[in-house]
């Protein structure tokens, strides 16, 4: 059965950790970093990278749009 | 079949999604959480996927939102508080064939401007108003606005807003949908992603519609303000939804006729 395996990347340093993609995320991907950036601000990371599928949820909440995403489907 | 690992996935060829070209690089200065970034990015998206770059010319507001030339990638006017609408009205006139909007935070379009919004609409100026709604002064410290709901907090009025003495919170949009010159007027939200993807599509139509010189475009979105509302990004999302908008309820108020 084909399966769509996603990814992110965050843009680590521009990354506010306001947490709405944590929230937006429908398969709780998304954790926050205990390490801060230069800023000092939780950075946002994939705590649970087997379960992003790619719906970009958490990019299109981003207000400072640090997120980027990867979608591949796999057979 | 071996398991598909990430760095096979994180590939050029694999990317969804990622901030639009027209966004610059630089650090956006508003509060974690602030819908203003969606709202930029919004924006940004739609020109960039219009081809627009080249031909639109934005008018800036006073407000939290003044910076913005610094954001977006495209050419750019500062307004004097409240006098973006009578701006972006000049541009129009002399340059009929850009592109012009203006991006209007609600103490700036409502408070301030709003003999320059009225008019503007109700002359039907060829041009896109964005306004952001958060009901609360963001960036001189959480005073009240024009739009702060009744019994809101804010820090002109700690004991919540008396409609008694402080007035009724005023509905600009419902306004301007009444106003003649208006040609498409709507009131979206961002505090959601299914939400960002309805205002992502009207400010599409708002830019589309320019098009057809028929009349002002006009998008509301309400928006958060947590650092005034005293919240965190997530909760303060929660009681947009909760409160703001049973108060200001989302949908088209005039569409074209077709």
């Amino acid at each position: 059965m084909a399966k769509v395996r996603g990814a992110i990347v965050v843009d680590t340093e521009r990354c506010k950790g306001c947490e709405l993609c944590v929230g937006a995320c429908p398969t709780d991907v998304i954790g926050m970093e205990e390490e801060v950036n230069s800023k000092g601000y939780h950075y946002a990371y994939m705590k649970n990278p087997e379960a992003c599928t790619g719906c970009v949820n958490c990019a299109i909440i981003c207000p400072d749009g640090v997120i980027s995403v990867y979608r591949v489907k796999t057979s | 079949m071996a398991e598909i690992t990430l760095d096979q996935i994180i590939q050029p060829e694999n990317l969804v999604y990622t901030k639009s070209r027209i966004m610059t690089d630089t650090v956006l200065h508003y509060c974690p959480g602030c819908g203003h970034g969606t709202a930029h990015r919004l924006l940004a998206e739609v020109i960039e996927e219009l081809d627009l770059q080249a031909d639109t010319i934005g008018v800036a507001p006073v407000g939290c939102s003044v910076l913005m030339y610094n954001y977006m990638d495209v050419d750019m006017q500062e307004a004097a508080h409240g006098r973006a609408p009578a701006l972006a009205t000049a541009i129009k006139r002399l340059m009929p064939e850009k592109f012009v909007f203006t991006y209007q935070g609600d103490g700036d379009l409502a408070a301030i401007g709003t003999a320059e919004t009225i008019h503007a609409c109700n002359r039907g100026e060829n041009i896109t108003i964005l306004f952001i709604n958060n009901g609360i002064y963001g960036m001189t410290g959480g005073q009240m606005a024009p739009t702060t709901l009744p019994d809101m907090k804010a820090s002109t009025c700690p004991y919540g807003r008396d409609v008694r003495m402080m007035g009724n919170p005023l509905k600009i949009t419902d306004i301007v949908a009444t106003l003649p010159g208006s040609y498409y007027v709507t009131r979206q939200s961002v505090h959601t992603p299914g939400n960002v993807r309805k205002a992502k599509k009207a400010i599409r139509k708002a830019v589309e519609y320019q098009k057809r010189n028929q009349g002002t475009c006009f998008v509301e979105i309400v928006s958060n303000c947590n650092s005034g509302w005293k919240m965190t990004p997530a909760d303060a999302n929660q009681w947009l939804e909760e409160n703001m908008l049973p108060f200001y309820p989302l949908g088209d108020l005039k569409v074209p006729e077709e």
